[in-house]
C-alpha cells in the first residue's frame, strides 16, 4: 500500500514530521517498508539554461555547453553527449559531488576528450523519475533557473509504502490509515460526511444478481452527458507518485477511490453495454479480453458481470476492454459492489491477476461504504466530467452485520500486562470507530463495519495495546517455578544428539540433505509409495519423501567428488519416511565413506592408507549404537543385507530377526549405477527409534565393581575352518563354554593362503580366563581349553591348527 | 716394575683396548676367571709364609680390586656407547606430518549446533522439547490454528500436498511447527512450556528461501502468562543466544491467524562489510513473530480461553544460525559441500553448555 504525504494530509490534520509519522505507523502495526523522498534525494539537481552549445573539438557526438545555473553565478562549462543539447534549452543540472541515482555514481569534475566538464545535464532516467533516457530533460522556457528541480516539478511529495498485514482491510485506503494515526495522537482525523447526490432520472440499466453468496451487494448509477478526458493535474500527480498510470478522468477516479477510500469501483461505458446487467458465474468456454490487454478463459468458478453481449467484467478483479471508458465516453455506468473474498482470491490466483481491486476485495471491503462510495465517486465524476446522475440501483445488502462484543476491561491487563485506564480505552476505541458503552467491568464494544477482522475480546485487546503502545508492555521476568531441574530431552532426542557427536568424533562430517529425493532413488531404497509422493513438487528430482538418508548422502558424496574432493566421509541424522502416518516417521543415523576416507583419516598417507571398507562402516554403525545407548551385548551381526548392498560385503545389525536396527556394507555396484555415483562406497544406516529403551533405574549409582585378586590367564587357539564359517560363530562358541570364567574372546588373526588348504582359512582367537575364587591349576585350565576346542569344533567344524 | 705391576698394567691396557662388552668379558675371564692370571696369583698365596702372604696378599688383592674397578668402568662406557649406537640407529623423522585427529576432522552441522544451543537456553528456563511429524493433516496445520477457509497458505502454490485419499482428505508437509503446539495442547494439560524445533516446508526457492527450512516455536499456556513475560523470555533468549550483554529489541504489532494480539520482533544491529553486530547500530532486523495464543486456537485444542491463556513465538533456526555465524547464503546449508561444512561446522567436542559458553 502506497500513498504520499500530502495525500495523507487530506485525511489527517497534522504538523508531525514525516519521520515521526513513519515511526508511529510502524509501531501501530502499519509497518513502513520504504519512504521515497524525491525532494531529499534530488536536492542538488537544479533548473539551468544552456546559453551556448558548441561542437566538441575532439569528438563528433559531444557538445561543449555553457550553462547558466542561476543565482547570478558565472556560467559553467559542461560537456554533454545528448543529441538535444542546444542553446536556449532549459534543463536539469547537477554540479560535481552529486550522486546520480540512475547511474549509481557520484559526479566529479572531469575532462572529456581534453575539455573540462564541471557538472552534468541530466535525463529523466538519470534522476530515476522515468525510463526516458533519450537526451536531457526539456523544461518549459519559463521554468525558474536555479530552483530545485524536484520542488518545481512537484516531486516533493514523499511516497510512503506500507507492508500491510492481510487483516487490515480498512488500511488499503489512505482514509483508514489516517484514522489509525489520529487514534495514535498524530493529528486530527478529517472525516466529513458524504452527502447523497439526488438522481435526476431512473437508472435505465437494471441488474440481476444470480448468486448472493458471490455478490452480497451491488450498487450502480448512470451519469449521462459526461465529458471524459485527462484528469486534473493533482490527481495525475498522485497516481503517478504511487506508480499508477493516469488514463482518463473516469478511470482515474476509480483508481483514486481504490487508494483513497479502499473502495474499488468499476466504470462501464454505458453505450457499449447492451441491455441489463447480470452478475453470474461464467460459463465454460466464455472468454474476456480484459483491460490489461490479455484474454482470459473463464469457467463457472469465476464470477462475472455480463450483459446481452456476454461477459463484460471479471467481478471485483478487472473490467473488460469492450465496455471500458475512453475519451469518447459520454454516458458512464458506475458500479460499486461487494464480492465474496474467497472467490475473488481464488479467481485472482487462477487467472494470475494481481489488481488493486483484487487486493482489496480479497481482504474484504467495508459493506456500509458501498453506497457512500458510489455517491463520492458520482460527485468526483460530476466535478471533473460534468453530466447528470441517475438514481442509484441497489441489489442485495448495503451494510454488514452488527457485531457487539462483551468486553471485560480486565482483559487488557490479563493478556498484555499493561495497565490501561478505562477512559483511555474508550478514547482509543472511539477514535478507531468503535463504540464503547457501559460502566464496566464488562462493557459493550460495537465494531465498525470496516473492521471485519475484529471478532472477540482478544481483538479488542490488540486494538487498545497497539494504539496505547506495545513498547509500554512491561518486561516481566518469567519464573521457572519450583520444579526440579530435570532433563528435558526425550530418549530419542538424546540419541539423536549423541549419534551426531559420536560420528563427528570419528572424523565424519555432518550434512543436512533434502527430505525429498527422486522417485527412482526412493524406489531403490524400498520407498516410492504413492502416499509419499508430493503432489506438487518444486522440481522433478524432489518428488518423493525419502525412505532413507543414504540417497541424499550418496548424491552428496558424488557432488563433492565432482568438485574434486574425492575422499569424503559424510553423515546425517534425520527423519525418514516409511508411510504418511506419524508412527511411520523415524530418525535414522546414516553415513557414507568414499575413497580413502577410512576410520584412520582422510586421503593417502605415509603411515599407510586404506580405502574405506565395510569394516569402517560397521565401526561407524556400532559407534552410533553404543553412543545412543543400545544394549551392545545383545546385538547380533548377521551377514548380508538389503538388495542395494554388496551381498558378500554387508551386514545386518539386529536384536533377533524381528528388530532390525540397521545395515552396513559396500553399496551394490548396480545401485551405484542407478544412483549415478562412482564407487566403491561404504555406507551404514541405523534407525534410532528401534533401539530398545533402557530400564529406568531408581538411583544413578553404578553396580558394584568386582575386581578379582587373581591374575587372568590368556590362551591362544588357531582353528582351521571352511572359508564360509563366520568368525562371529567361533567367538560365540568359545564364549558359551563358561560365561563366568571366560571374560573375553578376541580374534587376533585371520589367515588364508600358503600352508592352508584351498577353501579353508585359519582364525586365531585369544581367550581370557578370569579365575574368581582361586588360582586355577594347569589341569583346570587345560580342561577349559579342551572344552573350547570341542565346542568350536562342534559349532563350526573347525579343527585346531597343528 | 714387579711382575705383578707389569701384569696389572697389561690387564688394564687390555681393558682399555676392549672394543665391546664381549671382548671385555674375554679380558675379565683371562684375569679374574677360574684360570685367570690374577686368580692364579691368588692361588699361590696358600703356599706362602705368613709374612710373605701378608705383603703379597695385600698387593695381589689390590691389583684384583683395581682390575675389577677398571672392568666395571669400562663396561659402563661400552654399555652406554652401545645404547647410544642402538638409539642412533632407531632414529625416525619426527617431522613427518600426521593426519588430523578424528575429533579435529569431524564436524557438527551449524543447524545441529544451533539446535543444541536453543535447547540448552530454553531448558534452563524450564522448557521441554516437543516434536511432531513432518507429514501433517490440514486440520493440525491450518484449521485448528485458525486459518480461514480460502487462506492463501492453504493453496497448492504455497504448501506441499500429497495425493488426495479416498475420503478426499489430503496430507501435507507442515508449513510451520505449530501443529506440534496443537498436538501438545491436545495431549497435555496446562501448565505447558515447550519449544518445538523441527523441519518445515514451503513452496519457495530463491536466495533467501529454500523449500525446506527449520523453525523453533515456543508455547506457554497457564493462567497468568502475558505479553510482558513473552517479551522478557525473548529478550533473555536473544542475549543468551547471540552471546551479547545488551540487546535492543523492537516489538511491533502484526498479524498472524493463530495469535491475538500478534507482534513481530526486530533486533537492533549494525551491518558492517557483511558482518552483523547485535546490541549496537542503527538497523532493525526482523527475527521472529509472536503473540498471545488466539482464543480460537485454544478452543480448538480443548482449552478454555477464559480460564487459560498463553503465548507462542516462532523463528527460523536457519535464519538465526546464519545471523549468528555470518552465513551468507541459506542454500549452502543444504549443499553438503565438505569445504563449506568444514568451515562453518563445529568440532564434536564443542558442545554448547551454559557453564562453558554456547560457542566457545
Amino acid at each position: 500500500m502506497k500513498f504520499t504525504l500530502s495525500w495523507l494530509k487530506d485525511h489527517l490534520a497534522t504538523d508531525e514530521p514525516l519521520d515521526t509519522l513513519a515511526e508511529k505507523l510502524t509501531m501501530i502495526g502499519l509497518e513502513v517498508e520504504n519512504i521515497e523522498d524525491k525532494a531529499k534525494a534530488l536536492k542538488p539537481f537544479t533548473i539551468a539554461k544552456v546559453i551556448s552549445a558548441e561542437q566538441h573539438p575532439n569528438a563528433d557526438r559531444l557538445r561543449v555547453c555553457m550553462v547558466d545555473t542561476g543565482n547570478g553565478a558565472a556560467p559553467v562549462q559542461v560537456v554533454c553527449g545528448a543529441p538535444n543539447a542546444r542553446s536556449g534549452l532549459v534543463s536539469v543540472f547537477s554540479p560535481p559531488g552529486t550522486y546520480i541515482p540512475g547511474k549509481d555514481i557520484t559526479l566529479g569534475v572531469g575532462t572529456i576528450r581534453g575539455v573540462e566538464s564541471r557538472g552534468m545535464l541530466c535525463s529523466a532516467a538519470e534522476l530515476q523519475i522515468s525510463n526516458d533516457h533519450d537526451g536531457i530533460m526539456e523544461l518549459p522556457a519559463d521554468a525558474p533557473i536555479g530552483a530545485a528541480y524536484a520542488e518545481w516539478a512537484g516531486l516533493g511529495d514523499p511516497v510512503v509504502e506500507i507492508n500491510l498485514t492481510p487483516n487490515r482491510q480498512d488500511c488499503t485506503g489512505v482514509h483508514g490509515i489516517a484514522r489509525d494515526l489520529a487514534a495514535a495522537d498524530m493529528g486530527k482525523f478529517k472525516d466529513p460526511t458524504i452527502k447523497p447526490i439526488k438522481g435526476e432520472f431512473p437508472c435505465p440499466v437494471q441488474v440481476t444478481v444470480e448468486d448472493a453468496t458471490l455478490c452480497p451487494g451491488f450498487a450502480m448509477r448512470l451519469v449521462r452527458g459526461v465529458k471524459n478526458g485527462p484528469s486534473p493535474e493533482w490527481l495525475q500527480k498522485r497516481l503517478t507518485a504511487i506508480g499508477l498510470r493516469p488514463i482518463n478522468a473516469l478511470v482515474d477516479i476509480t483508481n483514486f477511490m481504490t487508494y483513497d477510500r479502499a473502495r474499488p469501483l468499476h466504470v462501464f461505458d454505458a453505450k457499449k453495454v447492451k441491455g441489463n446487467l447480470v452478475v453470474r458465474r461464467a460459463r465454460d468456454g466464455e472468454t474476456l479480453l480484459a483491460l490489461d490487454g490479455r484474454t482470459y478463459n473463464l469457467d463457472p468458478a469465476v464470477c462475472v458481470i455480463a450483459d446481452e453481449h456476454g461477459v463484460e467484467s471479471l467481478a471485483g478483479i478487472m473490467g473488460g476492454e469492450a465496455s471500458g471508458c475512453d475519451e469518447n465516453t459520454t454516458d458512464v455506468l458506475i458500479e460499486s459492489a461487494l464480492w465474496n473474498e474467497i472467490n475473488i482470491a481464488q479467481t485472482g490466483r487462477k487467472l494470475g491477476i494481481n489488481s488493486d481491486a483484487r487486493y482489496r476485495f480479497e481482504r474484504g471491503v467495508d459493506p456500509a461504504f458501498m453506497v457512500p462510495g458510489l455517491e463520492l465517486a458520482t460527485k468526483l465524476v460530476m466535478e471533473m466530467c460534468g453530466g447528470t446522475p441517475s438514481e442509484t440501483v441497489v441489489a442485495g445488502k448495503a451494510f454488514g452485520e452488527d457485531r457487539v462484543i462483551d468486553f471485560p476491561v480486565t482483559e487488557v491487563k490479563r493478556l498484555s500486562g499493561i495497565e490501561v485506564q478505562q477512559p483511555e480505552m474508550k478514547r482509543i476505541l472511539t477514535h478507531l470507530g468503535f463504540m464503547m458503552a457501559g460502566p464496566g467491568p464488562v462493557v459493550k464494544v460495537a465494531v465498525p463495519s470496516w473492521r471485519s477482522d475484529v471478532h472477540g475480546k482478544a481483538d479488542i485487546v490488540e486494538e487498545i495495546v497497539r494504539i496505547f503502545g506495545v513498547d509500554k508492555v512491561p518486561m516481566t521476568p518469567f519464573e521457572r517455578g519450583e520444579d526440579a531441574r530435570k532433563p528435558v530431552l526425550t530418549p530419542l532426542q538424546q540419541r539423536t544428539r549423541r549419534a551426531r557427536r559420536a560420528l563427528a568424533s570419528r572424523g565424519v562430517i555432518e550434512a543436512v540433505t533434502w527430505s525429498f529425493i527422486t522417485k527412482s532413488a526412493a524406489k531403490l531404497f524400498g520407498g516410492g509409495q504413492r502416499e509419499l509422493e508430493v503432489a506438487n513438487p518444486i522440481a522433478a528430482d524432489l518428488s518423493d519423501m525419502r525412505p532413507t538418508l543414504l540417497a541424499g548422502l550418496i548424491a552428496a558424496a558424488q557432488a563433492n567428488a565432482n568438485r574434486g574432493v574425492s575422499d569424503v566421509a559424510l553423515f546425517e541424522v534425520g527423519q525418514i519416511f516409511k508411510g504418511d502416518r506419524p508412527q511411520d516417521q523415524f530418525i535414522a543415523a546414516s553415513g557414507v565413506r568414499r575413497g580413502f576416507a577410512s576410520s584412520e583419516g582422510l586421503g593417502r598417507h605415509w603411515s599407510g592408507s586404506a580405502q574405506a571398507d565395510v569394516f569402517d562402516a560397521k565401526a561407524d554403525a556400532l559407534a552410533v549404537l553404543a553412543a545412543a545407548g543400545a544394549p551392545m551385548q545383545a546385538l547380533q551381526i548377521v551377514a548380508g543385507g538389503p538388495a542395494w548392498l554388496h551381498p558378500g560385503r554387508s551386514g545386518t545389525i539386529q536384536i533377533g530377526p524381528q528388530n532390525v536396527l540397521g545395515h552396513f556394507g559396500e553399496v551394490h555396484p548396480g545401485a551405484l549405477e542407478a544412483l549415478g555415483a562412482d564407487g566403491p562406497l561404504v555406507v551404514f544406516e541405523v534407525i534410532l527409534d528401534r533401539i530398545p529403551e533402557a530400564k529406568k533405574k531408581p538411583t544413578r549409582a553404578k553396580p558394584v565393581i568386582e575386581l578379582s585378586a587373581f591374575q587372568p590367564v590368556t590362551r591362544d587357539f588357531a582353528f582351521i575352518v571352511d572359508r564360509g564359517v563366520k568368525a562371529g560363530d567361533i567367538v560365540r562358541a568359545a564364549q558359551g563354554v563358561d560365561k563366568k570364567l571366560i571374560t573375553g574372546v578376541n580374534v587376533f588373526d585371520v589367515y588364508e593362503g600358503k600352508g592352508i588348504d584351498d577353501g579353508k582359512k585359519s582364525i586365531g582367537i585369544a581367550v581370557t580366563i578370569q579365575p574368581r575364587e582361586k588360582t586355577l591349576t594347569d589341569q583346570e585350565i587345560e580342561a577349559v581349553a579342551a572344552k573350547i576346542v570341542a565346542e568350536v569344533t562342534k559349532k563350526t567344524g573347525g579343527m585346531l591348527r597343528g | 716394575m714387579t711382575d705383578l705391576a707389569q701384569l696389572q698394567a697389561q690387564i688394564i691396557a687390555d681393558i682399555a683396548a676392549a672394543a665391546n662388552e664381549a671382548a671385555l668379558e674375554v679380558v675379565r675371564v683371562a684375569a679374574l676367571g677360574k684360570k685367570g692370571s690374577i686368580s692364579a696369583l691368588l692361588a699361590t698365596l696358600g703356599k706362602m709364609s705368613p709374612d710373605e702372604r701378608k705383603t703379597q696378599g695385600a698387593a695381589i688383592n689390590q691389583a684384583k680390586d683395581e682390575v675389577t674397578a677398571a672392568l666395571a668402568a669400562r663396561r659402563d662406557v661400552l654399555k652406554s656407547a652401545a645404547l647410544d649406537a642402538r638409539l642412533a640407529s632407531e632414529t625416525v623423522d619426527v617431522t613427518l606430518p600426521l593426519r588430523d585427529a578424528p575429533t579435529e576432522a569431524g564436524r557438527i552441522h551449524p543447524l545441529s549446533q544451533v539446535w543444541d544451543e536453543l535447547t540448552t537456553i530454553f531448558a534452563d528456563m524450564g522448557f521441554s522439547v516437543a516434536e511432531g511429524p513432518d507429514i501433517e493433516t490440514d486440520d493440525y496445520n491450518f484449521t485448528k490454528l485458525n486459518f480461514p477457509e480460502g487462506h492463501p497458505a492453504r493453496e497448492m502454490h504455497d504448501t506441499f500436498f500429497f495425493h488426495p485419499k479416498e475420503d478426499g482428505s489430503r496430507m501435507l508437509l507442515r508449513t510451520h511447527t505449530s501443529p506440534v503446539q496443537v498436538r501438545t495442547m491436545l495431549s497435555q494439560k496446562p501448565p505447558i512450556r515447550v519449544i518445538c524445533p523441527g523441519r518445515t516446508y514451503r513452496i519457495d526457492s530463491d536466495a533467501t528461501h529454500t523449500p525446506q527450512f527449520h523453525q523453533v516455536e515456543g508455547l506457554v499456556i497457564d493462567k497468568t502468562s502475558h505479553l510482558g513475560h513473552l517479551k522478557w523470555i525473548l529478550h533473555e533468549f536473544c542475549k543468551a543466544f547471540f552471546e551479547v550483554d545488551h540487546i535492543s529489541m523492537r516489538f511491533r504489532p502484526s498479524f498472524f491467524p493463530f495469535t491475538e494480539p500478534s507482534l513481530e520482533v526486530d533486533i537492533q544491529c549494525r551491518r558492517d562489510k557483511g558482518e552483523i553486530r547485535f546490541g549496537e547500530g542503527e538497523d532493525w532486523l526482523e527475527i521472529l513473530g509472536c503473540g498471545m495464543v488466539h482464543p480460537n486456537v485454544l478452543r480448538a485444542c480443548g482449552i478454555d480461553p477464559d480460564e487459560y491463556q498463553g503465548f507462542a513465538w516462532g523463528m527460523g533456526i536457519d535464519r538465526i544460525a546464519m545471523l549468528k555465524y555470518g552465513i551468507a547464503d541459506l542454500r549452502q546449508l543444504f549443499d553438503s559441500d565438505v569445504r563449506w561444512l568444514s568451515h562453518y561446522g563445529f568440532k564434536p567436542l564443542e558442545v554448547p553448555t551454559l557453564a562453558g559458553g554456547l560457542s566457545s
